[in-house]
């Protein structure tokens, strides 16, 4: 028996409408709409589009977990073997639907994902390690190569094959039990790079973002200093909502009014370690209070006027340098010379 | 120095009236084993358990796990500063129950520790579910303090291997394999045109519970130093750690140093193996700064041309694995490195605490946050609840129908970094 495919797609390749028609709700049809039509005559007998599953790119984004919810169960009602979404080239918000879609699927149902994004859509930076995603073009006219792309990896899974090429790299570490156990595998590769033959490592190491100290400054009375924090420190209330891990943003808060943290001014948004020493005075993270005693005695220069906070926890690097930049961006506007990074 | 190893293969374990070998089957008096294993006033108890591959068993918490081995010829005996004196060892004859291993067990010192199982999901992950496993159940003295009770069952462990080891010394060895690693200079005059490799043997030195011994001394207090390679399989170096058992090295490993045993498979073939450097990895800045200077500069007099380095452990480790690859390669010698990975469970994670861009050649033991679940056993040697407790595991890991949810990293040897075994990761 042929594999059961549902197909997600946007209300513009179900031919309802542009822009003006992105708020339309989920809907789902029976059989192919749109370049499922394509992607069928693809996969011919290998595999059979049983439904599709539409909805509008803005309603799916302003709507995330109502729509959520109405998507899956709408998938899950063609009880299918394989999910396709899009493909969804560059378009920004598509390409967020068809990641989360992957998501929802790979999480919710176990059930392999493929779809077709550009290499710089962001929803296949933060989406790709749920589905079998192949870079496209980055707009509708790459379809002739997406489509046959996507049926390629959608017949291995109906085959059930193992996927090993022809996809963006989900970015997981998975186990698997090797022929040759590790020292004989070290050996065998230490003869490779001693004969200078092409070796491949089994882990290749991480580039750090290796970050050269400042020389240090020369008179710090007359230095403007900022202090910045990963700890996350906000005032009570955490008033922006920074997320306890998996930081989405930063805050910028005014020291004009504090000189002191107590219970009553400060808190952390951190939730990676213990907060209750930091809730109580959070000068424990940032220190408000030595660095305003300091100004006042003239042991320092000045100090910036905000201190900005965000949360480390689980926090993705390139998240972590967007706010980086941003933050530097406003010190130097404000001839910051050195800066108080405390961590946690 | 030479060594001739004479392994007597032990196809089977059973209890018997004499501790002696008959046909491959190592027959144990247990009463005689447990009066020789517990000969300390620290010990209250001592029970001996069998567990045979296939079998429906879990040994759980794992302290060590170690071969037995006999001195036949030549000077010093197995397991020198702690059972025989300091005699140098390496070089004669030494016998081996090959496929036998004495795995102790007991209350749990802390929250380290491993398991064992002799079959099913969890045997495929150790290495020892492949053994004829002689257990050994140690119960200390009460109030015993966390690291005497370590020291103590760690000892009980060497007793029990020398011990059943004895039964092997007048038996003739189903294969004998000789290695040989000579004088520097002769060593290097011998294979002239082949590539020189030497092997950084990284130890695992982070305190209390979290040390290596060599001929008794604590592996944190040495500075690198060279090692015959020969000399492990007299038991040389032993264990004192289990902390995460995924990825310590048991004594029994040391006996069967991996990388040393598939260096000698190609000496004097494809390459001439110098001997090893041992080295720590402790955790200040500047002991670790100080070692691999001290590992380089050695590594480099000794005129290798490549080495392989192993660590153990993982996190803190992981700087003391950089800094000698670092130094090593910036002499101008080529190096391998052996690491595991703790890329989470769902292993989107960077796999590893410190990283550096001549670490271009690396194998992995596989990522040791993969959850799996380990099926109920008939029989469970030692104390189950503890699966709750030990590093991998989480409150809630042990199941009523007592089957166990937790990451490989309880699981003794699952990602072993000497190379033990055949657990490895890759990118999807």
């Amino acid at each position: 028996m042929s594999k059961r495919i549902v197909h997600y797609i946007n209300q513009f390749f179900a031919g309802i409408g542009g822009e003006e028609k992105a708020d339309h709700k989920p809907e789902k049809r029976d059989g192919v709409v749109g370049p499922g039509m394509g992607l069928q005559k693809e996969l011919g007998d290998a595999a059979q589009i049983v439904g599709t599953v539409i909805c509008g790119d803005s309603y799916f984004n302003e709507n995330l977990e109502s729509c959520s919810a109405t998507v899956l169960d709408m998938i899950k009602s063609y009880n299918p073997d394989i999910v396709v979404v899009g493909p969804g080239f560059n378009a920004g918000r598509y390409g967020m639907a068809c990641g989360t879609v992957a998501k929802l699927v790979d999480e919710n149902l176990g059930l392999p994902v493929v779809g077709g994004l550009y290499e710089e859509n962001p929803g296949l930076e933060i989406y790709k390690r749920y589905g079998f995603f192949v870079h496209t073009a980055n707009n509708a006219g790459g379809m002739r190569t997406a489509v046959p792309d996507m049926a390629k990896i959608v017949k291995k899974l109906a085959a059930g094959e193992e996927v090993t090429e022809g996809y963006v790299q989900k970015g997981l570490r998975v186990n698997y039990f090797a022929k040759d156990r590790g020292s004989k595998r070290a050996v065998d590769m230490l003869l490779k790079k001693i004969g200078g033959q092409e070796f491949e490592t089994e882990y290749p190491m991480p580039a750090f973002d290796r970050v050269l100290p400042q020389p240090a400054v020369k008179d710090i009375t007359k230095a403007r200093i900022a202090l910045v924090s990963s700890g996350g420190p906000v005032p009570k209330g955490n008033p922006d909502h920074i997320e306890s891990s998996s930081a989405s943003k930063y805050g910028k808060y005014s020291l004009k009014d504090i000189t002191d943290f107590t219970a009553e001014n400060g808190e952390t948004a951190h939730g990676g370690y213990d907060p209750v020493y930091a809730n109580l005075d959070l000068d424990r993270v940032l220190p408000v209070d030595v660095i305003k005693e300091m100004v006042a005695a003239g042991e320092i220069g000045s100090l910036h006027d905000y201190w900005y906070s965000t949360v480390g926890n689980g926090t993705a690097v390139s998240n972590a340098k967007k706010f980086a930049n941003a933050i530097a961006q406003d010190l130097k506007a404000d001839n910051v010379d050195c800066v108080i990074l405390t961590s946690t | 120095m030479r060594l001739e190893v004479g392994n007597i293969f032990i196809k089977d374990v059973q209890f018997g009236a004499a501790t002696e070998v008959k046909s491959g089957v190592l027959y144990v008096n247990k009463d005689e084993l447990a009066k020789i294993a517990g000969s300390d006033d620290r010990i209250k108890s001592v029970e001996v358990f069998l567990a045979r591959p296939g079998e429906s068993v879990r040994i759980i918490p794992v302290k060590d796990v170690v071969e037995p081995r006999v001195k036949v010829e030549g000077p010093g005996g197995v397991f020198p500063g702690f059972m025989t004196g300091v005699d140098q060892v390496g070089s004669g004859k030494t016998h081996v129950l090959k496929g036998a291993a004495v795995v102790t067990t007991g209350k749990i010192v802390g929250f380290q520790e491993g398991i064992i199982d002799m079959s099913g999901t969890g045997a495929e992950y150790t290495p020892f579910s492949a053994t004829q496993n002689v257990v050994v159940k140690v119960e200390p003295i009460d109030s015993l303090k966390q690291h005497e009770h370590e020291v103590v069952v760690r000892l009980a462990g060497f007793r029990a291997a020398n011990y059943l080891g004895q039964a092997g010394k007048d038996v003739k060895p189903d294969e004998v394999q000789a290695y040989e690693t000579k004088p520097l200079l002769e060593q290097v005059a011998e294979f002239p045109k082949l590539p020189k490799v030497v092997y950084v043997y990284m130890l695992q030195t982070q305190g209390l519970l979290h040390n290596t011994y060599y001929y008794g001394v604590n592996v944190s207090e040495i500075v690198p130093t060279f090692m015959y390679p020969t000399e492990v399989m007299d038991g040389a170096i032993v264990s004192g750690n289990c902390v995460s058992a995924c990825d310590k090295n048991p004594t029994y490993v040391h006996e069967n140093s991996p990388v040393i045993a598939d260096l000698y498979a190609q000496h004097g073939k494809t390459i001439n193996f110098l001997g090893c450097v041992i080295t720590n990895e402790n955790v200040t800045l500047m002991d670790k700064e100080r070692s691999s200077s001290q590992t380089a500069k050695l590594v480099h007099f000794l005129g290798a041309d490549a080495a392989i380095i192993s660590e153990e452990g993982f996190g803190n480790p992981d700087a003391d694995l950089v800094m000698n690859c670092n130094k090593i390669e910036n002499l101008g010698i080529k190096t391998v490195l052996i690491t595991d990975e703790y890329a989470g469970q769902d292993g989107v994670s960077q796999s590893l605490a410190d990283s550096t861009p001549l670490g271009n050649a690396c194998v992995t033991a596989g990522n040791a946050n993969q959850v799996v679940t380990l099926p109920k056993m008939d029989t469970v040697i030692g104390y189950p609840e503890v699966a709750n407790v030990i590093a991998g595991g989480w409150n809630g890991s042990l199941k009523a129908d007592g089957s166990i949810v937790t990451e490989i990293q309880v699981i003794t040897g699952a990602t072993n970094e000497l190379g033990f075994h055949t657990l490895t990761a890759k990118t999807v």
